[in-house]
């Protein structure tokens, strides 16, 4: 069997901008004209919101305004629901017995009730979308490579072997095949699952635990993304008077009488500098905690005016190295 | 303990009809903890907000104000987590050490273990036989320990359970980092809607035996599950839903029980999140969902808020300001990047305060506390003490 497309997975703790970083890490692909596929998997319309366009359907289509270097990224929210009634249409021609199936509540169940169909499905259509060929029926919609908004960081071993569970349920029959099939796809040469995250306590644990998970599920990890990274506006110098504390605050009063701003603002200004110190530290100190796993790791500045379409081209640039 | 005429938790959330329109009425969570009719407060939001430091540190308090608390986490950090002596997963709450008990309080502390609620539930309701059926099913071992979902069942299951045991007089409640946060609420009306769904009884089919469920739709439905999943997945479907027949009635009545005991006046629900456009997205959806359901909202603790008036210098003087003393003496230069320091606290700040007074706009008559952003994380008592007493200082 020929690879599959390449398949970049994007996983974060709550919070630290895992959406973005798949949005701009699909504009990065797609900077040498290539068209990419953006998936979200959660319902949770976040791709819409990042956009800020209207809800996504469950169809694949082009986000406009990401067209740079004649390259497409094309957004799709996969829908369990929607998957299974396709996936039954596509591979079994159910027609008839499909609509049967949703009329006695078996799409439901399976979709919200049935342990890990849900998640199987979701998975399945990435897979359905990763090995679409030229040649093949949906030859019009093949992609360069695919990015999916992947499941929160604590839940990601799951998702993705959600399969093995399932191989394992089932131990013959298509349902053992298509869930073999895909777990092949997913610990192959063309997958990379990406960690995002923050440098704070939590994300920063949660990160490398889950790189331990993925491991030991055989997962191919790619790129520690870092996000929001602020960065230090105080000179070594400053720091190390910060440090010692032995700035005189009327001092600082006289300097800042010197360019006309209030001098009774000294005291609040040298706490606001040994609390920016002090979360540098941190920050600091998380990062040699995963400059210590050994894995690549891209650095994203923190953006303090927030997200447009303008900021996911500055970080798309920022992750060009996860393209190669 | 003195009771002010406004103490209902609903009414504390939707007092505020004069509020400006922009500016969001003070959540006075002292009040809501003092008050004994208040029994659960579920601390809801998207993930990464501090649901469950805001869940301990409200717990932890009301412990020290005197009432018999139980904080039921879901996936605390570890060093929080050791902080409140919660070194093992064992799904029962165990007292925490160092509580102020002047007052006559307490405070007991639990993480979930969603396998052994579950077990627990099989193993109370079902003979011994059938529950060792029950638990040896592969459908079983899989829905019970890894799959989606089965968290916030298990969370309100366990919710139910320590709430019936009547040791507290306050339950804490921190939610699972869900798809969508309030998955926990759907729960109860998907079960129920499911287990009253012609497929659990077409499953039952054949172990009850009569043909009368061989509709025309019959044969359709167990030729097409056969080709897609196959024989022997299907039987073993088959047992887990025949064993699990008795079991689901209890399930979806409890479900309902707890559903019903979210939407009493005893429960307050305090949305969480931080200042920044999604969360704060999230937390307007929580908001109106939890409206939608008739769910005793008592509003919105807003974490890692910066002070927009710091120092009384802003963003553009202290950037205009900043470079003009980057040459002078050691001192100048210093004060210099103090103040680029302080213009990107101040624009953060700004820009904080532009997405919570578009909240406030949609939603001004929410009650609203404000936590500021802190230098360093939270992993003791007194750093839960501090977290606190920010939430409930008066603004």
């Amino acid at each position: 069997m020929a690879l599959s497309t390449p398949l970049h997975i994007v996983t974060g703790k709550g919070g630290t901008g895992k959406t973005t970083v798949a949005a701009a890490l699909a504009i990065a692909l797609s900077s040498d004209g290539g068209r990419v596929l953006l998936c979200e998997v959660e319902g949770r319309q976040q791709i819409a919101q990042l956009f800020d366009i209207p809800p996504l359907p469950y169809e694949e289509r082009p986000i406009a305004g990401t067209g740079r270097g004649g390259g497409e990224v094309y957004a799709l929210a996969v829908d369990a629901e929607a998957a299974l009634l396709e996936y039954l249409a596509m591979y079994y021609r159910l027609g008839r017995a499909g609509k049967a199936l949703d009329r006695f509540g078996v799409i439901d169940f399976a979709t919200t009730i049935a342990p890990g169909v849900r998640d199987v499905l979701l998975t399945g259509k990435v897979y359905e979308a990763a090995r679409r060929r030229t040649d093949g029926p949906e030859s019009d919609f093949v992609y360069d490579a695919i990015v999916v908004d992947a499941p929160p960081t604590g839940r990601i071993a799951r998702f993705l072997g959600v399969n093995d569970d399932v191989a394992g349920l089932a131990k013959v029959g298509p349902v053992k095949n298509q869930a073999t099939s895909i777990m092949t796809m997913l610990r192959s040469e063309q997958t990379r699952v990406h960690l995002v995250t923050v440098l704070e306590e939590m994300p920063v644990q949660e990160t490398i635990d889950g790189i331990e998970e993925l491991s030991a599920a055989s997962l191919p990890i790619g790129h520690i993304v870092v996000n929001m990274v602020r960065p230090s506006l105080l000179s070594e110098e400053s720091a190390a008077a910060l440090d010692a504390a032995t700035v005189d605050v009327d001092e600082v009063a006289v300097s800042l009488a010197r360019v006309s701003l209030p001098s009774a603002a000294a005291q609040d200004l040298l706490d606001e500098g040994t609390a920016h110190l002090e979360r540098q530290r941190l920050q600091d100190e998380q990062d040699s905690l995963l400059a210590a796993t050994g894995r690549d790791i891209v650095h994203l500045p923190r953006l303090a005016d927030g997200i447009d379409l303008g900021a996911l081209y500055d970080l798309a640039d920022d992750l060009e190295e996860m393209t190669r | 303990m003195t009771r002010p005429a406004q103490t209902r938790p609903r009414s504390t959330a939707r007092g505020g009809r004069q509020a400006r329109r922009g500016t969001a009425p003070a959540l006075d969570v002292d009040r809501l903890i003092d008050d004994d009719r208040t029994r659960i407060v579920v601390c809801c939001g998207s993930g990464g907000v501090g649901k469950t430091t805001s869940a301990a540190a409200i717990a932890l308090r009301a412990a020290e104000r005197g009432r018999r608390v139980c904080v039921l986490t879901i996936d605390p950090a570890r060093r929080l987590a050791q902080s409140m002596g919660l070194t093992e997963l064992d799904n029962t709450p165990r007292p925490v050490d160092g509580i102020d008990t002047s007052a006559g309080g307490s405070l007991d502390a639990m993480m979930l273990d969603m396998k052994r609620t579950f077990d627990d539930v099989v193993e109370a309701h079902a003979s011994p036989e059938k529950a060792q059926q029950i638990l040896q099913n592969p459908f079983y071992v899989a829905l019970s320990s890894s799959f989606a979902g089965t968290q916030e069942y298990m969370a309100m299951e366990r919710l139910g359970q320590l709430h019936a045991e009547g040791r507290w007089d306050l339950i804490v409640v921190d939610t699972p980092p869900s798809r969508s946060a309030l998955d926990f609420l759907d729960a109860p009306e998907r079960l129920s809607s499911m287990l009253d769904g012609r497929f659990i009884r077409l499953m039952l089919a054949p172990a009850k035996g009569p043909a009368r469920f061989l509709t025309a739709g019959f044969g359709v439905v167990t030729a097409a599950l056969n080709k897609v999943i196959g024989a022997q997945i299907l039987t073993d479907m088959q047992t887990f839903i025949a064993a699990f027949d008795t079991l689901f009635g209890g399930f979806r009545q409890r479900a309902e029980a707890t559903y019903a005991l979210l939407q009493a006046e005893e429960t307050a629900f305090l949305v969480v999140a931080v200042p920044d456009d999604a969360p704060m997205r999230e937390a307007a959806y929580f908001v109106e969902r939890l409206e939608a359901d008739e769910m005793p909202l008592a509003g919105l603790v807003v974490n890692r808020c910066h002070d927009e008036r710091a120092a009384g210098i802003t963003a553009a003087d202290a950037e205009s300001a900043s470079p003009r003393l980057a040459s002078g003496s050691a001192t100048d230069q210093l004060t210099s990047d103090l103040l680029a320091v302080h213009a990107d606290r101040v624009r953060l700040a700004a820009r904080e305060g532009r997405v919570r007074r578009r909240f406030a706009a949609a939603h001004g008559d929410v009650a609203t506390a404000v936590v500021p952003a802190l230098s360093a994380d939270v992993h003791d008592l007194d750093g839960l003490r501090t977290i606190a007493e920010h939430l409930t200082a008066p603004r």
